[in-house]
């Protein structure tokens, strides 16, 4: 019995135990490929590789169980790199420059969603359209050169260490977000209507829920994350050009959608994006220690993504099978109990 | 149908026992289907009606036991094979393809093709397809797209495919469920004429009036298990409901002639172009008034309108003596007008959240503090409502989908009723509940009127009307065509009007 307890558990708890068995893998994996890779140091150097990835991702978690996708999230950030480094060539403060240009990323964030709900569009249309503006305005903007001469105490993010420790500063504001997400998604009553929403939106709207709403609070939300993300990935180059990021939208979506979150919409779970992320990240920096092309790093993650998807599929298939064979060893069993007491 | 003589022994199951992962849904079922019979099943929700269906279609695969047809015993792996032994499986909602025509739908994957290249033969597959139509009596184009269809109209050329494909057992799942009184006069004439060419037609329905109308042998199903089989004439409607539910069923409550109070909601001339015209109704605290009508008649548009689901071009609505013009259900929530959608599945609940969840979509904003969600009130909310509608869950944590079709009505009507509404219109609060869920839904009706509630009843179902209303308002293509006393009340005098035959009673203007 609790071997059967045991492969229930196993299967229930989804994707996340299995993205905790990949990340134990992909640990053991980049280690065997590179030397360099088991040390603290490394390992926590490495993370802020992907943070950008990360905090985007959160925001689309939300996103994608709202049914939605935004495939601008790439787009923004390089629109706000751009125009937070022309702000600050120009001389503006960067007390100044911050807030303008998250509120920038909000506001782009902002735009997906109203077009969406005015015009009654697909946020992938939409956000297909905007991936393309937005970074387009950026390389108007700032043409095909580097935005860069920030202070000195803006750039190298990566570099700044919570003081007698290894942790680098991107993992801690990583951290700070996830745990707000968490808080967000799970805890709270906007969290219940994402989740609500995600699964049918109609029966929303019948409730008296304010759907459209809702839908343009979470693209600015996924626009603002985006911003951050622009802010973190300018320090740690010390500059901006327009084609920063340039394609990280899809892992974005890979990592939330690896995460075990239902690209239909509905379901998901800010843990599992965070395993996710770190999944991914660990394999793509152990295969860059060990000189894998990228063009075969993402055969890889491909491999990685379907396996991922397939396996809680196969694992609920399997049980259910096994169910079935339970029930007819039951029902023959019933079967032949009714004739005896028939008789 | 091509009946070729030979000795056709119909179909027989032993044992037949199916479950999905939990309790047996079928369990150890013996029924026969004789040529040229009526076969009616009938039974609560959850009682194995359409899982039994579902096994001699091929659509699923029994755990265990056997199909006999004509004395030899089949496995029948697939809606395919089951389709060659004879067995044709027309489901509660047709399922076609909307955007091709009507002759491609009946020959999906059998087109008649050309010999040399494979191409359609259009005029072929089109004439084939009506001398089809026409041999069930059904005046439809064949090369009309089925998705411009109503729903009756699918069902025929759902028939039709049947026809095509030789069945000798018709099953059908509910087929009346959403036509009108004419469309189901019209299925029975064809159901007949099945039957007259020897067909077995297997038919579950929940209406009682119409399995008396049309079945020659009646089975009744309970959890899954089949109690018996009896010919029609041997039982009377309520020995089948006693067998249905396996008890003594409360009747539907007496109303007591109750003394109304003040208007509560008061629509006057309320109009949208091709959807209603002129509109006008009353309905008082403590009252409660029916509106009924036939399928398309308008009676759900009006509700969306006051809900603020869709707009209106002119009118006025009141509510509690005041103006109202909703935009959106928000509005009209927090104003106290509450609307019950009909479609459940769709627009009523989620299926994959909880009965907690559910029931408390409509209050959020009260369970938030500080925008954090007060889980211990919700659940204390939701087990209230719960015990209050009496809802059979293994607990408010349990996913609604995982309920029977009565209970998730019961959950819809906590949902709103959390809300505390004033005005509450309920669309279709039976339509494809069990016997017992349904006289529980009406006691619940009738309570809450007592409590001071206005109640608008928008129903199909003349015994409901007849049973809950005080006043019934009629409709007929966008406008109302009567209003009769509870007096004045009855299964004829709602059809005359709302068929549009005699003289218009209520005095009504028709614009």
């Amino acid at each position: 019995m609790s071997r059967e307890r045991l492969r229930e558990l196993a299967v229930q708890s989804g994707p996340e135990l299995l993205l905790v068995a990949l990340f134990a893998a992909s640990l053991a994996f980049s280690a065997w490929l590179s030397p360099y890779f088991l040390r603290v140091t490394t390992l926590f150097d490495m993370t802020s590789q992907f943070m950008e990835l990360g905090l985007m991702a959160l925001a689309m978690t939300l996103v994608i169980i709202m049914g939605q996708i935004d495939l601008s999230v790439a787009s923004i950030l390089a629109l706000v790199g751009v125009v937070f480094g022309l702000l600050s060539e120009n001389g503006v403060s960067l007390a100044l420059a911050i807030p303008a240009a998250l509120a920038l990323a909000a506001v782009l964030g902002m735009i997906n969603g109203w077009l969406a709900v005015a015009f009654r569009l697909p946020a992938l249309v939409v956000t297909l359209g905007t991936m393309a503006l937005y970074r387009g305005i950026g390389q108007i903007l700032l043409g095909d050169r580097s935005a860069y001469g920030f202070p000195a105490w803006f750039v190298s993010i990566d570099f700044r260490y919570i003081p007698g420790t290894p942790v680098p500063l991107p993992l801690v504001i990583f951290a700070a977000f996830a745990v707000g997400f968490f808080l967000l998604l799970h805890r709270t009553t906007f969290g219940r209507l994402v989740y609500a929403v995600g699964n049918n939106a109609e029966a929303c709207r019948f409730s008296g829920i304010a759907v459209d709403r809702l839908q343009v609070a979470v693209f600015t939300l996924s626009g603002l994350m985006s911003g951050m993300a622009g802010l973190m990935m300018t320090s740690r180059f010390a500059s901006a050009r327009w084609d920063m990021a340039s394609g990280l939208e899809l892992d974005v979506i890979t990592t939330v959608v690896l995460g075990g979150t239902s690209i239909f919409g509905g379901r998901g779970t800010i843990t599992g994006t965070v395993l996710a992320l770190f999944v991914i990240g660990t394999l793509r920096y152990g295969m860059g220690l060990a000189n894998v092309l990228p063009q075969n790093q993402s055969v890889v993650i491909g491999l990685l993504l379907i396996l991922a998807i397939l396996g809680p599929e196969t694992g609920r298939a399997w049980q259910a099978r096994r169910r079935r064979a339970a029930v007819r060893k039951g029902g023959e069993l019933q079967a032949s109990k009714a004739e005896v007491s028939a008789r | 149908m091509a009946h070729d003589g030979r000795t056709t022994e119909g179909l027989r199951t032993r044992g037949l026992t199916k479950s999905f992962g939990g309790p047996p849904v079928v369990r150890d079922v013996d029924i026969d289907l004789r040529p040229a019979e009526v076969h009616a099943i009938v039974g609560e929700n959850g009682a194995g009606k359409s899982t039994l269906l579902k096994l001699l279609a091929g659509v699923h695969q029994p755990d265990a036991g056997e199909v006999i047809v004509d004395g030899n015993a089949v496995a029948v792996t697939s809606p395919t094979v089951a389709r060659s032994l004879g067995i044709s499986l027309i489901f509660q909602e047709p399922t076609l393809f909307p955007d091709l025509t009507v002759a491609e739908n009946i020959f999906m994957g059998r087109h008649p093709v050309t010999a040399r290249l494979p191409m359609v033969r259009w005029r072929t597959m089109l004439s084939r397809a009506a001398a089809l139509m026409e041999s069930i009596g059904a005046r439809i184009d064949p090369a009309r797209p089925v998705g411009e269809l109503s729903v009756a109209e699918q069902q025929l050329v759902e028939i039709a495919t049947a026809l095509s494909h030789r069945a000798r057992f018709v099953l059908m799942d509910e087929p009346t469920a959403s036509l009108t009184p004419r469309e189901v006069d019209r299925l029975f004439a064809i159901i007949r004429d099945l039957k007259a060419r020897g067909a077995s037609v297997v038919f579950v329905n929940h209406r009682l009036e119409e399995v008396f109308a049309i079945a020659d042998r009646i089975t009744v199903m309970r959890d899954g298990a089949k109690v018996g089989t009896w010919a029609a004439g041997e039982l009377s409607r309520d020995e089948v409901v006693k067998r249905m539910v396996g008890r003594e069923l409360g009747r539907s409550p007496e109303r007591p002639h109750v003394q109304p109070g003040e208007v509560a909601l008061e629509v006057e001339d309320l109009t949208a172009p091709g959807r209603f015209r002129g509109v006008s109704l009353s309905v008082r605290r403590g009252e409660i008034v029916a509106m009924a009508g036939l399928v398309g008649a308008g009676r759900t548009e009006v509700a969306r309108a006051l809900f603020g689901i869709d707009s209106f071009e002119r009118g006025t609505v009141k509510l509690n003596g005041q103006a109202v013009r909703f935009r959106s259900p928000r509005e009209a929530l927090r104003a106290g007008l509450a609307y019950l959608p009909e479609d459940r599945q769709h627009q009523g609940l989620i299926q994959a959240l909880t009965v907690a969840q559910n029931m408390t979509l409509t209050i959020l904003g009260e369970l938030s503090r500080g925008g954090w969600l007060d889980r211990r009130r919700e659940q204390e909310l939701a087990r209230r409502q719960v015990e209050r509608l009496q809802v059979k869950t293994p607990s408010v944590n349990s996913a609604v989908q995982n309920l029977s079709g009565g209970n998730q009505q019961k959950v819809l009507v906590g949902k709103f009723l959390i809300a505390r509404p004033k005005v509450l219109i309920l669309d279709e609060p039976t339509r494809g509940v069990d016997v017992g869920a349904k006289a529980e839904i009406h006691r619940l009706i009738v309570d809450l009127a007592a409590q001071g509630m206005a109640v608008l009843v928008i129903s199909s179902d003349l015994p409901e009307v007849l049973a809950l209303a005080d006043r019934v308002i009629v409709m007929r293509a966008g406008q109302v065509a009567g209003e009769l006393s509870r007096d004045e009340a009855t299964e004829e005098s709602i059809m005359r009007l709302a068929v549009g035959t005699g003289p218009t009673a209520g005095g009504r203007k028709a614009l």
